[in-house]
């Protein structure tokens, strides 16, 4: 694959520059969707660990000898079960509390295009 | 599949089958919680399908996603679970060696990225490590890295697939076909949905998940034994002082069971491996990438160094207490291999509930690691291969569709190169073995191209193709047909590291000093000391608060780092 031959002749090497890629990358910029469309994780992470963590907790609160004899005397499951309770509430409650921000108005993307 | 270059090793080691007796207990408890993520994954892929209308919404997130979600993804992607079941590996068969893999072989190598390195990324505009090389080489630079790129992406992928398939069957008791369809289709339906977005999202959720099973596992392992004394007591007995010490028995010329010397450590590891990996892979970069602006792009890694400083203990730690409770851990006579660790203390500690999560966590770390490849793959091969050598300037929503078909086929594929990683008993020395064959010779062609202007056009190309024929030629024939004699997998992985990054920059130097340099005003923004024109963005709101800025987060990152190595450094 690496026959010397082949080799383009220099001209033929600058075919694509970094102007190429920086126009194309910008108009591809300003049509994207996603800072608009996209919704936020923290929704998700904060849900499932809710659900876990209450789910988790109960089988804690549930569980016979023979459960925590099998962890070294420790009830791991509601201890597991409450710390991936308040990781969701943590990631609920800073959903609350700092809202996604809007998506920033088309103007500004067409104002960052390169003069050169 | 299996090639005859690789298989040798396959006599030296029984398959990488876990133990017959690793059964799970597993409940309808446990596979609730596992359905329940499944669900959520899909759900993931569904809602984020809608901010899919361009190219780079499916293959960058549009450049837009704030840096803690890039950050996290980041360090997901390298949160595997063959990393995860590997290094607990690592710990069982070499001890406390394995800190190494995290404060010297990935700490300073991520904050050169973020620090150093972004800036021409992100600056740039590149939509991928391979295009960065068109633009600072030329098409064979560029065509050669995105074809090696996209061989290794579908490789390692193939490994976590076929991992995931053996960990399964033995675990739950699924037959392989089972796992690797199920596993195939989730990764396929998330990935062709919603895109980079989906990938990243799901790397989030799955750290947490993650850290919610390997923190029970630990803190478990630990009480067990006796806490970390008890730990350190026991290891001493039966490995000799050098097992819980970071250095001991390093020095050059002395017998260790890494087969590595600090030399080879600091050199091979921490500089050249390390820097390959972390700063030119792009299953890696992509996640920074697709960060919203250039602040967020160098923060990404630098992000992510934080938890990986600290990762390193919830894998080590259960590797020490398995080799510590089980009298000859990895060998025959025990019935357990390395990669048994953190299954067997699964097994033995967890009740049901607990043990789902665990489950989930491995599962959704299989899947990730699988996704991480296969979203970098389709990049590379949609914009790097397809859009610029085959089928060229076609409307963008052209290339979306050809992204979705080829995601399905690089999944199709993984399955395919999935035999492959049979070979090898120890997961990791297989993925380390193959980054150096791959990210060493692209890091040495960045690290030349953006640091000396001189480095001509075609230096880059012969640059890669020289180190990655050292690299091969080390492992495969000087090492593999014991020509030279290193007494470990990985030890010769580092040697291999350090042949091919010699052989790539003396090669560079030397096609340099024959052939003509690229044009100056074609090298802005991509050379130490120049600036692209259209680089230069206004700080976006908020980031100039000093808990943001990326030289207090990294050079944090290094202090702390080596200030973990100081009780690990020094006898008990």
């Amino acid at each position: 694959m690496s026959d010397n031959s082949e080799h383009p002749t220099p001209a033929e090497h600058s075919g694509y520059s970094e102007k190429d890629v920086q126009r194309e990358v910008t108009e591809l910029q300003e049509k994207s969707t996603t800072a608009a469309r996209l919704f936020d994780i923290r929704r998700i992470i904060g849900g499932l660990f809710v659900l876990y963590g209450v789910i988790v907790t109960i089988a804690g609160l549930t569980d016979d000898d023979a459960a925590i004899d099998k962890a070294e005397g420790v009830n791991i499951n509601l201890w597991t079960g409450l710390g991936m309770l308040l990781l969701g509430i943590f990631f609920l409650a800073w959903l609350k509390l700092r809202p996604t921000a809007p998506p920033p108005p088309v103007v500004e993307a067409g104002e960052e295009q390169p003069k050169g | 599949m299996q090639t005859p270059t690789i298989s040798p090793t396959a006599s030296l080691t029984s398959p990488t089958y876990l133990a017959a007796e690793l059964r799970l207990p597993t409940n309808w408890l446990d596979y609730t919680l596992l359905g329940i993520y499944f669900v959520v994954v899909l759900g993931i892929g569904f809602a984020a399908r809608r901010s899919v209308k361009t190219t780079l919404d499916f293959f960058l997130s549009g450049r837009s996603l704030p840096a803690w979600v890039t950050g996290l993804a980041f360090i997901s992607a390298n949160l595997a679970a063959t990393e995860i079941l590997g290094m607990a590996a690592n710990s069982a068969q070499y001890g406390a060696y394995t800190v190494h893999w995290y404060w010297i072989g990935a700490i300073p190598a991520m904050v050169f990225l973020g620090l150093v390195m972004m800036p021409f990324y992100y600056g740039s505009k590149v939509r991928s490590v391979p295009e960065f090389l068109l633009l600072r080489f030329d098409r064979w630079a560029h065509l050669l890295s995105s074809v090696l790129f996209a061989f290794a992406a579908i490789l390692i992928a193939g490994v976590n697939l076929y991992a995931l398939a053996i960990v399964v069957e033995a675990l739950l008791g699924w037959p392989q076909w089972v796992a690797i369809v199920v596993a195939g289709f989730f990764v396929l339906a998330y990935i062709t949905l919603g895109g980079l977005s989906s990938a990243i999202y799901n790397e989030v959720l799955q750290f947490f998940v993650i850290l919610a099973a390997l923190i029970p596992i630990t803190i478990l392992a630990l009480k067990k034994v006796g806490g970390w004394d008890g730990l350190t007591d026991k290891l001493t007995q039966s490995h000799g002082d050098n097992f819980v010490t970071a250095w001991g028995g390093t020095g050059i010329g002395e017998a260790n069971p890494l087969g590595a010397n600090w030399l080879t450590i600091v050199l091979g590891l921490g500089f050249v491996l390390s820097f390959g990996y972390w700063t030119t892979n792009f299953a890696e970069v992509q996640r920074a990438l697709s960060a919203k602006n250039l602040s967020a792009a160098q923060r990404t890694p630098l992000i992510a160094a934080f938890p990986k400083i600290f990762i390193v203990f919830l894998v080590m730690i259960p590797g020490l207490a398995a080799a510590a409770l089980v009298p000859g851990f990895g060998t025959e006579k025990s019935g357990y291999q390395y990669n048994d660790a953190i299954p067997y203390l699964m097994e033995g500690l967890l009740p049901n509930g607990v043990l789902g999560i665990a489950v989930t966590g491995l599962l959704a770390a299989f899947m990730a690691g699988m996704a991480a490849n296969v979203s970098s793959f389709n990049t590379v091969f949609t914009t790097d291969i397809w859009a610029k050598y085959v089928v060229k300037d076609r409307e963008d929503s052209y290339y979306v569709r050809f992204g979705r078909l080829i995601t399905a086929i690089g999944v199709m594929a993984s399955i395919g190169t999935a035999f492959l990683a049979s070979s090898f008993s120890n997961i990791m020395s297989y993925l380390q073995t193959l980054f150096s064959f791959f990210n060493v010779p692209m890091f040495v062609v960045f690290i030349v191209g953006m640091f000396w202007k001189r480095a001509s056009m075609k230096s880059g190309f012969w640059g890669l193709l020289a180190g990655t024929t050292a690299a091969m030629l080390n492992y495969f024939v000087l090492y593999k047909q014991d020509i030279i004699s290193i007494p470990s997998d990985q030890g010769a992985n580092f040697v291999s590291a350090i042949a091919g990054f010699v052989a790539g920059a003396v090669v560079m130097v030397a096609v340099s000093l024959f052939t003509s340099p690229k044009p100056a005003d074609e090298l802005q923004g991509l050379v130490y000391g120049t600036r692209s024109p259209g680089m230069a963005e206004p700080p976006a709101e908020g980031d100039d608060a000093w808990y943001r800025r990326p030289a207090l987060l990294g050079w944090g990152a290094v202090v702390l780092a080596a200030a973990c190595y100081i009780p690990f450094s020094f006898s008990f």
